[in-house]
């Protein structure tokens, strides 16, 4: 064990060189062929099987299954890809104990599912890792579409919409397309760079040209894309991040989970990325639990998660909760960050114990933190956009929103899970109605 | 424990559970360990007359999986004995003298003619061999050369050269049978006519397994060609039991012994042939598949069923079943039931509308909750939902009351019985009076 572990404040490299590869290997390790076999039989394929309907994006799941069950894993991928281009990631990702799986009948008669997520990734790798994309473009129709936002929501609707022969531009206000599968998810989760590979190999269709570093407000804005194209698809995200509001916010030490893990995603090296010997995380979301494990990770010794409500409140799956326990975080419920204590770098935190309806106690509870992650919530930013519902853009069922011939979806739009899965469904029905749109 | 020891044709054993002749009885090595893994007799794997024959030098097995991996079904090309005759006799000799106790069958095929067979016998006779199997089932290679199923396939031959060995030998005569025939009743008549002691059925059927759909030829592929072998294992179980059923209900048989063969993986298997008429069961596949110990079960699980049943002995259990098996035309068509869904079993796969909506009788509803039931009006019993259903006992078939009525038929279930052979809608039933 590294002596750098002890060392307080944010340090790299607390950890011996080599561990770091074993800490941030793969999750779930890719199935073999004899593993995905085995898998696949147990696989009832059930008649207007419940995991289907349970799937964002319906896929058919028994017939991939199957596919995979009869030797054809490229056949399978296309099952899934036809309905969820993004399935790769989304087999990575999904919270599928709370969707398939959790409605497989072998959940409800056994408590052990068909292993439907690592099946799509057995199926969608084999496809990928070879370099083959199955789908075709139609005739080009002429029709010129922007999409702004190269994350899931993005990139389903603008793969959508060249493969039904439209021409699209997808403008995105980072350097690298993917969103949140670049930026915003756990390295573990999507190691080895698969969030680019997916892409550059979900852009083989053809038709779609990629605008990095093009950000909605300042390079572009919705008035121009409208003149310019004939139609647009909004699919900016929640590029703000809510404010704890608490005093001592702004001590050194004291940062935004999604910016953690995007630094850690774009790292070259992880063990170059600094972490505290006591990190608090504060949040009940993915991200806070995608923040507080990689910290784990990365060597610090004490990491807490601070949610101010119950665990059953928790956003984070009852999976993603025990996985975090499992590598040592903390968590502590009904407590609210009261102040941010520490002499210009952030040294303790300070919480209030509350109800479940967020009333104080009067109790107090401070927690050793040279690192503090906030991770709150996410809010949508920007000007000039279509009317809004809540704290989001408001979109009918298929994405429309309130100004013509602008269509929106994922995570910025009303409507729906803020899920990697739910974004590419709410893309690919996007592309489907503005295809209808456009050529009837 | 339930006493196992057998007698079968006056061939004492610890228990039914023989080696059938085959690979794993090839040689003194393998049988000894098979002895002592618990075997209750072997048939040496059958010998021929020397210049001994060879086998080919690619793949001799090809198989069928279930789940995985698990073989279902074993086809081989492998021939008889690759070894010299005196090689074998001084091994036979040398293991049953150790092994006074347990059964040793000797399996032989040699020529069409009887001079052979008054030369070898006494061989296996001096061995001290407790009998002889006749191997007249063979289906691939030694049958192109008039030998095994070629015999076996026409019962003269097979009524000829049992004559010639019973008359050249004092030892229990088995005839073992091919299924590649139409009716099985026929070479065992012949082998009863030619006084063998008993016959030994089924020996392994045509087949390919599969074929490579990259060098488009059969497997097991020998440098790009196949021929069929034979094929055994747990997937040929259901012929075999019919088979011999067959034979243990023809009253013009039903004193012939029989050792069932077939694809015994289990005790149950094992019960089942016991049940059926069989007076030992004969084991390969299961051996080659799992080793010898696999009969350890077999044991423990057919001595643990019939004390469960009180039987003490395994005769009790023999023929249990015969008198059951029955030809249609003896089905009591007044029986009447209905297929039923435990709710609290069931997890709603669909499997059961599926089957039904799509190729039975439209007879299970579906509700928007999943819920499934069966529509008693339209349900005819026929038990294709039982047999889907991946759930053990979720549904199944209750018989209705006499007295009640059929909501499918509206007619009154009655109490008696009545068979198609008086059936209204029966051209040829007897009439009333």
């Amino acid at each position: 064990m590294s002596q750098k572990v002890f060392e307080p404040g944010i340090a790299a490299g607390r950890l011996d060189a080599d561990a770091y590869a074993a800490q941030f290997s793969d999750l779930h390790p890719p199935l073999d062929v004899h593993e995905a076999l085995v898998a696949a039989d147990r696989c009832y394929f059930c008649h207007d099987a419940p995991c289907i309907t349970a799937c964002p994006t319906d896929i058919d799941i028994p017939l991939f299954i199957r596919q995979i069950a009869t030797g054809t894993p490229d056949a399978a991928a296309k099952t899934i890809l036809s309905q969820n281009i993004l399935g790769g990631m989304c087999a990575r990702v999904c919270p599928t104990e709370q969707l398939c799986e959790q409605a497989c009948v072998r959940e409800i008669a056994e408590g052990k599912p068909v292993k439907i997520g690592e099946l799509q990734r057995f199926a969608t790798d084999h496809l990928q890792q070879q370099g083959k994309h199955p789908f075709v473009r139609a005739d080009v129709t002429g029709k010129r579409v922007a999409v702004v936002g190269a994350g899931p929501a993005g990139l389903s609707c603008a793969h959508r919409l060249a493969m039904l022969g439209h021409d699209v531009v997808v403008h995105d206000a980072r350097p690298k397309p993917g969103g949140l599968n670049e930026y915003g998810i756990a390295t573990y989760k999507t190691p080895d760079g698969f969030a680019q590979a997916e892409v550059d190999w979900l852009l083989q269709i053809g038709g779609i040209t990629m605008k990095n570093g093009s950000s909605l407000g300042a390079d572009i804005t919705l008035d121009a894309l409208r003149n310019d194209y004939d139609a647009v698809f909004l699919a900016i995200g929640l590029g703000g991040v809510n404010a704890l509001g608490t005093e001592g916010e702004d001590k050194v030490g004291v940062r935004d989970a999604v910016d953690f893990i995007a630094d850690l995603r774009q790292a070259d090296d992880v063990a170059a990325v600094p972490i505290g010997r006591d990190v608090v995380v504060i949040g009940g979301g993915m991200t806070a639990i995608d923040a507080a494990v990689q910290a784990k990770l990365l060597g610090a010794m004490n990491v807490t998660l601070v949610y101010r409500r119950g665990r059953d409140r928790m956003n984070a799956s009852v999976f993603e909760q025990d996985l975090a326990a499992s590598k040592g975080v903390r968590i502590i419920t009904h407590a609210e960050p009261i102040a941010v204590i520490g002499n210009g770098a952030v040294r303790e935190i300070e919480f209030e114990y509350v109800d479940d309806n967020l009333v104080g106690s009067g109790q107090m509870l401070r927690l050793a933190a040279d690192q503090v992650f906030k991770a709150i919530g996410q809010t949508l930013q920007g000007d000039a956009l279509p009317a809004l519902e809540g704290r989001k853009i408001r979109v009918d069922g298929t994405g429309r929103t309130s100004v013509q011939s602008v269509w929106a979806g994922g995570d910025c739009a009303s409507g729906g899970d803020d899920l990697t899965v739910t974004a590419v469904a709410e893309g690919r029905d996007a592309a489907l109605d503005i295809h209808m749109v456009l050529v009837g | 424990m339930a006493d196992l020891r057998s007698d079968f044709v006056g061939i004492k054993s610890p228990n039914p559970f023989w080696l059938a002749s085959a690979p794993p009885t090839d040689k003194e090595y393998n049988v000894r360990r098979a002895y002592e893994a618990g075997w209750g007799g072997v048939v040496w794997k059958t010998l021929g007359i020397d210049p001994h024959v060879v086998n080919v030098n690619g793949p001799r097995y090809g198989a069928i999986y279930g789940a995985d991996r698990r073989l279902l079904g074993l086809n081989n090309i492998e021939l008889i004995t690759d070894r010299p005759l005196e090689v074998n006799l001084q091994e036979i000799k040398a293991v049953k003298r150790d092994y006074p106790d347990h059964a040793m069958i000797v399996s032989l095929m040699v020529p069409c003619e009887e001079e052979p067979w008054k030369f070898i016998l006494p061989q296996v006779e001096d061995t001290g061999a407790d009998g002889v199997e006749l191997n007249f089932g063979c289906p691939h290679g030694m049958s192109e050369r008039g030998m095994g199923a070629a015999v076996g396939q026409v019962p003269e031959y097979i009524e000829m050269v049992t004559r010639w060995v019973k008359a050249a030998t004092r030892m229990p005569v088995i005839v073992k049978l091919t299924p590649n025939i139409t009716d099985i009743r026929q070479p065992a008549e012949a082998a009863m006519r030619g006084g063998a002691d008993a016959v030994s059925l089924i020996n392994t059927i045509n087949s390919i397994t599969s074929v490579d759909l990259d060098l488009f030829a059969p497997e097991p592929t020998i440098d790009g060609k196949g021929a069929h072998g034979g094929y055994c294992g747990p997937a040929v179980k259901p012929i075999a039991l019919n088979m011999v059923a067959e034979i243990a209900r023809d009253p013009a048989l039903s004193r012939m012994p029989i050792s069932g063969i077939g694809g015994v993986t289990t005790w149950r298997d094992a019960a089942e042939f016991l049940a059926l008429g069989a007076g030992n069961v004969q084991v390969c596949t299961a051996a080659m598949t799992y080793g010898f110990k696999v009969v350890q079960e077999m044991i423990s699980g057919l001595s643990e069923y019939m004390d469960e049943k009180g039987m003490t002995s395994v005769d009790e259990l023999v023929r249990r079943a015969v008198p059951n098996v029955t030809d249609w035309n003896q089905l009591n068509l007044n029986y009447i039931a209905k297929a039923k869904i435990n709710q609290d079993l069931c997890i709603s796969c669909g499997r059961c509308f599926a089957a039904c909506e799509d190729t039975s009788h439209q007879a299970i509803a579906m509700s928007e909750d999943r819920t499934f039931s069966v529509i008693d009006e339209e349900c005819v019993a026929c038990n294709l939902c039982v047999n889907v259903c991946p759930v053990e006992n979720c549904i199944t078939m209750e018989a209705m009351t006499p007295g009640t009525t059929d909501p499918r038929t509206g007619k009154v279930v009655q109490t008696e019985y009545a068979n198609w052979t008086t059936h209204p809608n029966n051209p040829a039933a007897a009439a009333a009076e």
